[in-house]
């Protein structure tokens, strides 16, 4: 008996220790909206170089709460924290890759891209003031669109979600009755003036969406090519309209004024530029200014540097937008400047 | 060491299921205790007020349980109040007339839909039930019965499938097969010297189930509704899934609401507010609360009846 539980003991010691020797494994955790993306990045990056990403897309609260605890080497989060934030947590942030959330609609004889809509016509359609789908407001806007009168069918995330998080900050910036009524959050209080259903997930709003006659929704633009749903055009900060394309959201990105962003903090929704997509948002990775363990920091910068240089196509393919060249340059020399290691050497050089 | 068990053995074998009972008692103990703290915030807040207030607001962070209550309590209903006629007809029919050879496998797949994991009933709900529901049922009843009185207000709004009688009758599914198995059990124990009694002075096989067996087992059907009502109200996934997720409480049961439960499952990942996360906490309280009393009232109910 004691001879086998001897045996036991060592050979587990054995694959235990081998394991460990035999790749490096990073560990995060965090926001579900660039999971796809990280998980492609991770399965291709382990295997140009051994080195294993494990990912838990737990959602954004919990990728900040981890990270402030310590247990995963970075937090990932959708909505960015402030300067003051960081600061007290000791913690450093930086965009990783953008997304864009776009309006889908359910409606006879509409199809993809031919409707259009203002910021502030979404906000009075998500707070129940405008009703009907030929209503005044949308009618102005679509000169030449057979609009039915059918009324309007708002559908929201259920679940708490970075994407709410983004689309109640775009109303904000467009909507003086919404910033005052109902503001940003990742949860929101829907105007119940408003015909409202809730899906849960991206998946669950395309859901609702694709099944009901008259419905509008919002979610990730991979979701809206990936169910062939009906999406809008959005008229942007400059008052052109412009059709989702991955050049409309690289616009945006390459108007956003990263250099002047404390934190790298900085929503990209309602971007000027007249190529710009409105609803844009980057999504943000959190790590201590201070390492304990400075290998384990490298191979996560090592990791995101491989996703910024090499990812970018992986990320295009899954509709996500890559970072551009000079917001890259900008995050390495965050990199170099502030993360070091508990003796004060840098960690990336 | 085996040599001297006989003697103590009795005096430790109760000293061991005492520890165990106590530690029960404790582990529940200490589950309330940390909900109460975890909550406290909230309740410390908002106060009573945290009960009655529909309002659900994040943002502002103001936070009341009655949209999730009434979401959690009506769909509840709606399935017991489905469930009950489907599970006593089952259970008659499988303990009084069905023949011997068809009896079981029938009731093993009774059993099995108990084995069906929630999601799966969440997953069917959504994607399959819904849109059928939505399409027939409740195109049908808003021409039809929308315009009744009273009742009519039951049935007004839009036809979008999910809602709190889409979540009443997935969850009628969940709940039948503890409700079919507790009654069929319950009739299995009337002994049958009353049947052939009663078959004896001459009454009809459907006057010996509705005058002397129903009436027999009263008590452990009852206590079986209340089993199948404390499964309806903690279900998640399910709910979840089909109830529409809209912070409202609206009298029509086709328009969308949430319950305790689902209201947890989604808000919780993604609250970074100490009084968000207080707040669910405290839902999880009241959850904890409602089950606590409706478990209660159903053993002792079913504890009386086998006296």
């Amino acid at each position: 008996m004691k001879q086998l539980l001897k045996g036991v003991v060592l050979s587990c010691a054995v694959v235990g220790s081998g394991a460990a020797m035999a790749d490096t494994v990073i560990n995060g955790a965090g926001a579900t909206f660039p999971y796809p993306v990280y998980a492609k990045w991770a399965e291709q990056y382990n295997k140009e170089t051994g080195v294993k990403l494990n990912y838990q897309a737990i959602g954004s609260g919990g990728g900040i709460k981890q990270i402030v605890a310590n247990t995963v080497d970075f937090g990932a989060s959708d909505a960015p924290l402030d300067k003051a934030q960081l600061d007290k947590e000791g913690l450093v942030q930086f965009p990783a890759v953008m997304g864009s959330i776009v309006p889908v609609v359910n409606l006879q004889g509409i199809k993809a891209g031919e409707m259009k809509l203002s910021g502030s016509v979404l906000a009075d359609i998500y707070m129940g003031k405008v009703k009907f789908w030929d209503a005044a407001e949308i009618a102005k806007l679509n000169a030449g669109l057979k609009l039915p009168h059918t009324p309007i069918y708002a559908v929201h995330r259920s679940d708490g979600s970075g994407t709410t998080y983004n689309f109640s900050d775009y109303l904000t910036r467009v909507s003086a009755d919404w910033s005052k009524t109902v503001g940003t959050g990742k949860e929101v209080a829907w105007p119940k003036e408003a015909h409202q259903l809730g899906g849960k997930g991206n998946a669950g709003v395309a859901n609702f969406v694709k099944r009901t006659k008259g419905a509008i929704g919002y979610v990730e633009f991979a979701y809206a090519k990936t169910n062939n749903l009906t999406y809008t055009q959005m008229q942007n900060k400059a008052g052109a309209f412009v059709m989702p394309t991955m050049e409309a959201f690289m616009a945006a990105a390459a108007n956003a004024d990263w250099a002047h962003a404390p934190g790298f903090k900085l929503i990209l929704n309602d971007q000027p530029g007249a190529a710009s997509w409105p609803m844009t948002a980057a999504t943000f990775i959190l790590m201590h200014k201070e390492q304990a363990n400075p290998a384990t920091a490298k191979e996560v910068l090592k990791f995101f540097k491989w996703g910024y240089e090499k990812g970018d196509n992986l990320a295009s393919e899954l509709e996500y937008v890559p970072m551009p060249d000079n917001v890259v340059k900008m995050v390495e020399d965050m990199w170099r400047g502030d993360i070091k290691s508990d003796k004060g050497q840098a960690v990336y050089q | 060491m085996l040599r001297a068990l006989p003697r103590d053995g009795d005096n430790f074998f109760r000293r061991a299921s005492f520890a165990s009972a106590g530690l029960i008692s404790v582990l529940m103990f200490a589950l309330m205790a940390s909900l109460v703290v975890g909550a406290w915030p909230a309740l410390h807040k908002f106060g009573p007020g945290f009960f009655f207030s529909d309002d659900w607001n994040p943002v502002t962070e103001q936070f009341g349980a009655a949209n999730a209550l009434y979401g959690t309590l009506v769909s509840s209903f709606i399935a017991v109040l489905l469930a009950l006629p489907v599970g006593l007809a089952v259970s008659i029919f499988l303990s009084e007339l069905c023949p011997q050879w068809l009896s079981r496998p029938l009731s093993i797949a009774i059993e099995l839909l108990a084995a069906v994991p929630s999601i799966i009933y969440g997953m069917w709900g959504l994607f399959v039930f819904a849109p059928w529901f939505g399409e027939s049922f409740q195109v049908w009843a808003s021409d039809h019965l929308a315009d009744l009185p009273v009742v009519g207000t039951l049935f007004q709004g839009p036809p979008m499938g999910v809602g709190l009688l889409t979540s009443g009758i997935i969850l009628a599914f969940m709940i039948l097969p503890i409700l079919t198995s507790l009654i069929k059990e319950a009739l299995s124990t009337v002994p049958n010297v009353l049947r052939e009694a009663t078959y004896g002075i001459g009454a009809t096989q459907f006057e010996v189930i509705a005058k002397v067996l129903l009436p027999a087992v009263k008590g452990p059907i009852f206590g079986a509704l209340i089993l199948a009502l404390g499964r309806a109200l903690g279900e998640t996934m399910a709910i979840t899934f089909v109830i529409g997720g809209a912070q409202t409480i609206e009298t029509s049961l086709f328009m969308p609401a949430t319950s305790i439960s689902a209201t947890i499952a989604e808000q919780f990942n993604e609250a970074t507010g100490q009084l968000h996360i207080s707040s669910l906490i405290g839902l999880g309280l009241v959850l904890f609360m409602i089950t606590f009393v409706v478990m209660g009232t159903a053993r002792v109910l079913l504890r009386r009846n086998r006296k």
